[in-house]
């Protein structure tokens, strides 16, 4: 047996808040996440980059936690699904799942979420087309997909808008 | 719940810091993205006692033109190759491929050179240790027989990169580092005929630099993939195409290579005399018929390897008609 190297101290910003960690280094960015910050909204689903359960933006970017070695990930803007709220309001993504029924069983829509929320950022109108290959890398087992992208599509129409209050209806949305 | 094997880790900010310590620690391996590696540790395919990580190694992820050649940095990401409308302008069946490899996350993480050192692939390999240990291992990892090719002695894991095939079309050639200094080689070889490990690098070297030769007059390329969901899956073949074509529209040259086949990319031979031929109905069914003949699709894929060879003239023929509706 080889010996176990020792814990390495990882400094790491999520959500805007600053953590310092001592883990191995083959300590995953998601277990890090899960295991030592009590994070557990990142889900651990393949644990090996087929699934996008634990899709987090690293520097708004859409990234695999399960692939991600936490040492790497110091010194770069995390944002993990508990961050996507912000000042006590929901995030337009959030907001649309919910009003679309965009979720079933619920354990791929963090990474779905955050992928949606990237491509927005990106793309405040994205196609339908576009919407599928932005979530092309998290797959829904319920095969929810169809909601799903309807959810998106809302987000953008919603994030063009000033007030909640004047959201269209998710019936509109999709007769529009 | 898959977890990582022990190992220490390393962080050079200079490519001769990561030269050195590839050699100060033997078995050592580089990481850049981490999308092959770490699942192939976290299935035990490999163990190493240290890896070198490659982000903050300054100066790898360049993009510029010089010299008449494209240059790119090895630590370039498939997101960014695929985003970049330089690279689609120059080179349309690079950004085609990029953009084909793996999902969305993957290519924000995976890297041009670590797409080129990609660890070959076969389903009797690809497993977690509990499954291969059933089966009594094989070739490539922990075993002495091979369950593709019965009797076989030589792993035939097959060459999943995508890329790959794409630059060795393209005329390209690879900048190595190593702790003489370094060497250049075309792209093609690279590659040898061994799934256990399919490249020439030494354990002390790594892929710092792409150079690809900016082409003069119009030359078409094209590339096409085949695999089971279009959204993320390895190829279950790759085919990359280009031609150079004369402005009375007859062939200079013409190169295609294939890739998904056995432990390295093929690169067809005998196109020479296609030269002086027009790119006609005639020319891709003989180029169709000729791929047919050289590459072997085999069972080391999870997919019946008689549909994989019938499927070769129709990619070469898709591949073609893609070259011939991008602007050169």
């Amino acid at each position: 047996m080889r010996e176990r190297p020792a814990k390495v101290v990882v400094r790491l910003e999520v959500n805007g808040d600053r953590h310092q960690l001592a883990v191995e280094p083959r300590t995953t960015l998601l277990e890090a996440l899960r295991y030592e910050l009590g994070l557990t909204g990142s889900k651990q689903g393949c644990d090996k980059g087929d699934c996008g359960a634990c899709t987090v933006l690293v520097d708004g970017r859409p990234v695999l936690s399960c692939l991600t070695l936490a040492i790497e990930a110091e010194g770069r803007r995390i944002t993990t699904i508990e961050g996507l709220a912000k000042g006590g309001k929901v995030h337009p993504v959030q907001d649309a799942f919910d009003l679309s029924g965009a979720l079933q069983c619920g354990f791929c829509q963090p990474g779905m979420m955050l992928s949606a929320a990237a491509l927005l950022e990106r793309t405040p109108k994205p196609t339908r087309r576009e919407i599928k290959e932005a979530l092309s890398g998290n797959l829904c087992r319920c095969t929810g997909y169809k909601q799903i992208i309807d959810a998106v599509e809302l987000a953008s129409a919603q994030r063009a808008l000033p007030e909640r209050d004047e959201r269209p209806t998710t019936g509109a949305s999709r007769e529009g | 719940m898959l977890t990582l094997p022990p190992f220490e880790y390393h962080a050079p900010t200079s490519v001769e810091e990561a030269v050195a310590l590839l050699g100060a620690h033997p078995g050592a391996k580089l990481i850049a993205g981490g999308t092959d590696i770490l699942p192939n540790m976290k299935h035990r395919l490999l163990s190493p006692a240290h890896l070198v990580g490659l982000k903050a190694v300054r100066g790898l992820s360049d993009m510029k033109e010089e010299d008449g050649c494209l240059r790119l940095g090895a630590m370039l990401t498939i997101a960014e190759l695929a985003k970049s409308p330089r690279v689609r302008t120059l080179f349309p069946s690079l950004s085609r491929a990029a953009e084909q490899i793996a999902g969305p996350q993957l290519r924000e993480m995976g890297t041009l050179g670590g797409n080129l050192c990609l660890d070959t692939r076969c389903i009797y390999f690809n497993q977690t240790h509990f499954w291969r240990k059933a089966l009594g291992f094989c070739l490539k990892k922990d075993g002495t027989v091979c369950h593709v090719v019965k009797g076989g002695t030589r792993c035939v894991a097959a060459a999943s990169n995508d890329t790959a095939p794409v630059l060795m079309t393209l005329g390209a050639t690879v900048r190595l580092a190593g702790p003489a200094g370094g060497r250049e080689l075309p792209i093609g070889e690279l590659y040898v005929a061994d799934g256990v490990a399919n490249t020439v690098l030494r354990p002390d070297e790594l892929v710092v630099e792409l150079r690809l030769p900016v082409p003069e007059g119009r030359v078409l390329a094209g590339f096409q993939k085949l695999r089971v969901r279009a959204s993320i899956d390895f190829p279950l073949l790759s085919v990359a195409l280009a031609a150079k074509v004369e402005a009375d529209g007859r062939v200079d040259w013409l190169r295609l290579a294939v890739t998904a086949l056995g432990a390295r990319p093929h690169s067809l031979g005998g196109l020479e005399r296609f030269a002086g031929r027009r790119l006609d109905e005639p020319l891709i069914a003989e180029l169709g018929r000729l791929a047919q003949k050289q590459c072997h699709p085999l069972g080391n894929i999870d997919v019946e390897p008689q549909w994989r060879r019938q499927m070769l003239p129709v990619l070469v023929r898709r591949a073609l008609a893609e070259a011939l509706t991008v602007p050169a």
